[in-house]
């Protein structure tokens, strides 16, 4: 008990020490819960693109990244913007984008990525789903 | 003496100038996109001012850390080989990292846009640094105050949580939507908790030394509220993804951690009395002034931080400008101010005459960049609410909702530009301090 009591500091320590590497290994393996689907070669390739070309330093997925640009989430199934629409931008840019240098190949790539992304979930939470105490389901978005 | 940790304390303010000056121009895009688009386009300004800001953190407070350490222990202020290599690391791979942002280089993620391959070389470095700090520690035994536990935990949850933003070059992390952004954020949310630990913990070493109380960094206050922010390190960084359709858990646990903050708002609070006996002690000390300028933003952050802690209260501050208020008010109102309070301790120590010379102009800038940053903060705060209030409470468009937006962001740039030139004159005056010219430990 003495030693137990000297030693109380990094007994503490220790065993937050042991649950941040038991909790980090639960959310790698379980924490994205039901939503199972994985990005195919061409999101992949895509996402890398995404990365090259710093769009976060702009846009956000799910509100995390730059606030110059919109969220681009769910631009994909947007029925105002959508592929169509996303690839002319890519292509010319506009007024406070500036043009993004890629090949036909590319543009493809980083559509299939936001494709997938738009897939996995909805960016924005309906307020009306928030309960009494003070959270809230996202149960709309499917995978919960 | 030992000369690297004043190389690295002269090396985050030039990082602390770029991310200053930088930072100013990021600010003025949002109103002529055009005009900097010819020369220095926003998706290369803004990893400039990122990089530069965090890294004027982490090498301020490991500059900070070789210097009190070899103090502590009255160490022969000497550089060894590991912290020789570990310096020469550090400065080369932030120069290729600015060099890849201005090239057009990118790759990386989040907070570490770089290309990939400087990963390495930063992780190297913060390794060596770790082998030099814990061959100190073991070497000295004996019962340890707070502050070293606190750098200690800086130190090793830096390492740890640097490989985790990582792992997205693994192709399982990434190949998974939710699980990827899950663990992006993750590792985002715990470094930040790593280097506030390394910040804070010279904030402790600083205020038992001006205070001459060396008790207060053994009570078990001390240690309790050193492990309350040990496990909001670990649990509470939840926040950044409560939107994300992770599992449940994951918002409920950080939800839970995260309520554990009142417990400091309400000791804050609670010492409000002896804060303002002791201001009238110490308010004429350099060090002591930045140090309570950080409490004061430690209070209003706080306020802000359990907010937005609150899901129901997330919905509308998650991706707006509020988020940028939090990151600003912790990396300048708490960060910077501890760092500056950190410097002039050290530089009067070097260069005892400084401090007096400058006091004045020390004072006036003191002053201008706290008022400044309490409008400019007040001004992220109301472009996020406004933005929050348009996008989910009317769903309007981004493009409508930054229409409302702008007129804060104008205040924004203005007060930030002040903030920026106090700052910079601080840092010119630090700078300007004869810290080799005596042979002064």
């Amino acid at each position: 008990m003495k030693f137990f009591r000297k030693h109380f500091y990094h007994f503490f320590f220790s065993f937050l020490f042991i649950s941040y590497i038991s909790y980090s290994l639960i959310v790698y393996f379980i924490g994205s819960g039901k939503y199972q689907k994985t990005l195919n070669t061409q999101a992949l390739a895509g996402q890398l693109i995404w990365q090259q070309n710093n769009c976060q330093s702009c846009h956000q997925i799910y509100g995390l990244g730059g606030y110059m640009g919109p969220d681009l989430t769910n631009i994909m199934s947007d029925k105002n913007k959508g592929e169509l629409y996303a690839k002319i931008i890519i292509r010319s840019g506009t007024q406070k984008m500036p043009k993004i240098d890629l090949n036909e190949e590319q543009i493809d790539q980083l559509i299939a990525f936001l494709k997938q992304v738009d897939e996995s979930g909805k960016s924005g939470v309906n307020p009306e789903n928030i309960n009494y105490f003070g959270n809230y389901s996202l149960a709309q978005n499917s995978y919960e | 003496m030992n000369r690297v940790s004043f190389y690295l304390l002269r090396f985050s303010l030039i990082l602390l100038i770029t991310a200053l000056c930088v930072g100013v121009a990021a600010a003025f895009v949002f109103f002529d996109t055009g005009f900097f688009n010819q020369f220095l386009p926003f998706y290369k300004l803004r990893p400039i001012h990122v990089t530069a800001s965090i890294f004027w953190i982490l090498t301020a407070a490991q500059g900070g850390v070789i210097y009190y350490l070899n103090d502590y222990y009255k160490l022969e202020h000497k550089q060894t080989l590991l912290i020789k290599a570990s310096y020469f690391l550090w400065l080369l791979s932030i120069i290729l990292i600015l060099i890849s942002f201005l090239s057009g280089k990118f790759g990386g993620r989040e907070y570490w846009e770089f290309p990939p391959i400087l990963a390495i070389p930063i992780l190297l470095s913060w390794a060596l640094f770790a082998i030099h700090f814990f061959k100190i520690i073991l070497k000295n035994k004996g019962k340890k105050p707070v502050y070293i536990w606190m750098w200690s935990t800086g130190v090793v949850f830096f390492l740890l949580t640097y490989i985790e933003a990582n792992l997205w070059q693994i192709p399982w992390f990434r190949e998974n939507v939710i699980r990827d952004i899950t663990v992006q954020w993750k590792a985002n949310g715990a470094i930040v908790g790593s280097w506030n630990q390394l910040v804070y913990g010279t904030a402790f070493y600083l205020m038992a030394k001006i205070g001459e109380d060396e008790n207060s960094a053994f009570n078990k206050k001390s240690f309790f509220f050193y492990f309350l922010g040990l496990t909001n390190l670990i649990f509470n960084w939840g926040h950044h993804t409560y939107n994300v359709p992770a599992a449940t858990w994951v918002r409920d646990v950080s939800y839970v951690i995260s309520m554990t903050e009142w417990i400091l708002l309400i000791n804050i609070m609670q010492n409000f009395k002896s804060k303002i006996s002791e201001a009238k002690k110490f308010l004429n000390i350099i060090p002591y002034r930045f140090l309570l300028a950080s409490e004061a933003w430690v209070f209003l952050n706080l306020i802000l931080a359990i907010l937005m802690s609150i899901p129901a209260i997330n919905i509308y501050t998650h991706g707006t400008h509020i988020t940028v208020a939090h990151a600003m008010g912790a990396t300048i109102g708490i960060n910077t101010m501890i760092l500056f309070a950190s410097l002039f301790f050290i530089f009067s120590k070097r260069d005892s005459n400084f401090s007096l010379i400058n006091n004045k102009t020390i004072t006036i800038f003191f002053w201008s960049a706290n008022i400044a940053l309490l409008f400019f903060w007040a001004a992220l705060i109301l472009a996020g609410i406004t933005k929050g209030y348009y996008m989910v409470s009317l769903s309007q468009t981004f493009e409508t909702a930054m229409q409302h937006v702008k007129p804060y962001l104008f205040i924004f740039s203005i007060t930030g530009t002040i903030l920026a030139f106090s700052l910079l004159v601080l840092s010119i005056v630090l700078l300007r301090a004869k810290i080799f010219s005596n042979n002064k430990a």
